[in-house]
């Protein structure tokens, strides 16, 4: 199944003697989700050693962010889990949001937690068909994409962009919601539960799925803990650890939502924890509708930070000036030093940003929840077959963007 | 964290000073006394999740890197950030906690991939982003935006293809605005502007 090439250098020489042999997986190829890239080294079928190789994708954020202002630095945020930016616009938000003093309207913080939980819903939805086509069902990823991309038409409408939405503004969001998008919203979340027990009725109780899944990958209690797993990865494991509810931010204190916590940890677990955190999504995002406040999706009191709406910047000089000193030198961020993590649909996005004031961070550190999870893989993957390396890689539902950022 | 711990912590460890820190608790560590303190964390408070490890360059300082640590704690949900000055600012250097944490592997693979600072005792320490034969550390403040050309990265496939090989020009790349200046100059462009495709670095 995968393409086998022998390798040259000096992972060739490792296996000149005994049978085994030296295996280059990816970096383009379909089990590794992206560009990974895996150095195995196999005896039969059975894999003896694996490295995973990265970098393929390294653009250097970080090294970017130091050299832009806070607001500039939003687009390359969508660039890190590709598949939820709007969480990604949120957390990188939250986390500037931490060294000023701003208060974020509760209209604001409702459409963030909102958003968040529908690119939740649209990450999940990709991982389950993934995973189920790397363990050889086809319809349900068709299943899945369908409801995707319903998802993605009303990211459209709301930001502008179905991929990149850049959504988010430090002190607030780019735009107020559209007119007749949260009902478009609510119909979305009223089908959306018969198309994954759609799903389910394919994979739950499917015999090869389960056969292909129970048991494989186990990732004990302790060790997801010490490899500093996150997210659905870690609480499928049996870790109750879920900082929306242990740490809430943004106002998930205000919801009523339940954590599903695996019990074995194996790619099952992993499967069942992504499906219950679909519905409890979708729970938190009818809250979310049914309790959205009136009021502005902008921090009035952020002057310094948060630009001024075009038609006053139109029509008053001091908007306009205001305006001008925002896009020319950035939002003003006082000193410090600041870490700030958010759960992401893939696990806990963090950042650590050191400010020296001004509107550039002096230094702006990105904690990618796909290089954390990917670094229990070397450990999980020895002694596993070949082809359940595939149903590993699928079940721990990684992203290159933010792992190689 | 509440006061009371960190009062208890600075009196227990005397070698600890606080850190100024916009949000949770921050100490000054020493770097020879990292793995005492950490051990105590991890074994005596609870702190059982190592979430990142980084560091800052404060080129033009006294002490040039820092190495920060964020630990967690699944019980309390509190972070504790560690901070651990390299004194040597040409070969900084650092104590790994990777026997406590296993999560620091890569963590510290990284950190030593950007910025050149070495973890003792670390089992495994070599380049995780870049390539094995890169010779910068790319997030030094020295480093330029725009790059450094350096050679291709496998050049025994050049010679084994029998094809001269290139590395892709690093024309372009991340854009910047100036904010002063006449209207060419605020026009966004490359941030390194010393280097053109004719007259390479």
């Amino acid at each position: 199944m995968a393409t086998q090439e022998i390798s040259i250098g000096d992972a060739g020489s490792k296996a000149v003697d005994g049978d085994l042999m030296s295996l280059s997986v990816g970096p383009s190829h379909p089990t590794t989700h992206g560009v990974l890239r895996l150095q195995i080294e196999l005896d039969g079928d059975n894999v003896t050693e694996c490295e995973p190789v990265m970098g393929y994708l390294h653009r250097g954020s970080e090294k970017i962010a130091e050299n832009m202002t806070y607001n500039q630095f939003i687009p390359y945020t969508d660039r890190f889990d590709y598949l939820a930016p709007l969480s990604n616009n949120v957390a990188y938000a939250l986390a500037v949001e931490q060294l000023t003093d701003i208060v974020i309207p509760e209209r604001c913080q409702v459409i963030r937690v909102l958003v968040s939980e529908l690119a939740r819903i649209s990450s999940h939805l990709l991982g389950l068909g993934v995973l189920g086509m790397d363990t050889g069902a086809w319809t349900p990823f068709m299943y899945t994409f369908t409801e995707r991309e319903k998802l993605y038409t009303l990211f459209e409408e709301l930001t502008g962009a179905r991929l990149t939405t850049s959504y988010t503004r430090i002190g607030g969001v780019a735009r107020d919601l559209p007119d007749g998008w949260l009902g478009r919203v609510n119909e979305f979340c009223n089908q959306l539960p018969k198309a994954i027990e759609d799903v389910e009725k394919l994979l739950t109780r499917n015999k090869i799925f389960i056969d292909r899944t129970q048991g494989v990958g186990v990732i004990s209690k302790e060790d997801a803990i010490n490899y500093g797993l996150t997210g659905p990865n870690l609480r499928a494991s049996g870790v109750d650890l879920d900082l929306r509810k242990d740490k809430p931010y943004s106002g998930y204190e205000n919801y009523d939502f339940d954590v599903p916590v695996g019990t074995v940890g194996d790619s099952y677990d992993r499967y069942l924890v992504r499906v219950e955190e679909i519905y409890q999504s979708i729970r938190i995002v009818k809250q979310a509708i049914n309790n959205i406040p009136e009021g502005l999706w902008y921090s009035e009191d952020a002057k310094k930070i948060y630009p001024p709406q075009k038609g006053d910047i139109l029509t008053s000089m001091e908007e306009l000036i205001q305006n001008f000193m925002i896009v020319t030198e950035g939002p003003q961020i006082p000193a410090g030093e600041v870490y700030f993590q958010a759960e992401n649909p893939k696990g806990v996005l963090g950042f650590f940003i050191v400010s020296k004031g001004g509107g550039v961070p002096y230094r702006l550190k990105v904690r990618g929840p796909s290089f954390c999870n990917l670094s229990v893989l070397p450990k999980l993957a020895k002694g596993c077959m070949m082809t359940d390396l595939t149903v590993i890689l699928g079940s721990l539902d990684f992203v290159m963007g933010e792992c190689d950022r | 964290m509440d006061t009371e711990q960190e009062t208890h912590l600075l009196k227990q460890f005397e070698f600890l000073s606080k850190r100024p820190s916009a949000d949770h608790s921050a100490y000054n560590c020493p770097a020879d006394k990292l793995i005492e303190f950490s051990e105590h964390l991890l074994s005596k408070e609870g702190y059982d999740i190592l979430k990142d490890v980084t560091a800052v360059d404060w080129l033009g300082e006294k002490v040039r890197f820092t190495v920060m640590y964020h630990v967690f704690s699944s019980t309390t949900y509190d972070y504790i950030r560690i901070a651990v000055d390299c004194l040597d600012n040409e070969n900084p250097e650092v104590p790994s906690v990777v026997s406590l944490w296993a999560a620091a592997d890569w963590h510290e693979r990284e950190t030593f991939d950007m910025f050149g600072i070495k973890f003792k005792n670390h089992p495994n320490l070599k380049r995780i982003l870049m390539w094995d034969e890169y010779e910068y550390h790319p997030l030094r403040k020295d480093f330029p935006l725009a790059g450094i050309d350096c050679e291709f990265p496998g050049e025994d496939v050049a010679d084994r293809v029998d094809v001269e090989v290139l590395s892709a020009p690093m024309m372009g790349g991340p854009f910047v605005s100036s904010c002063s200046g006449t209207s060419k100059k605020r026009e966004p462009s490359a941030a390194d502007q010393s280097w053109t495709e004719e007259k390479s670095k």
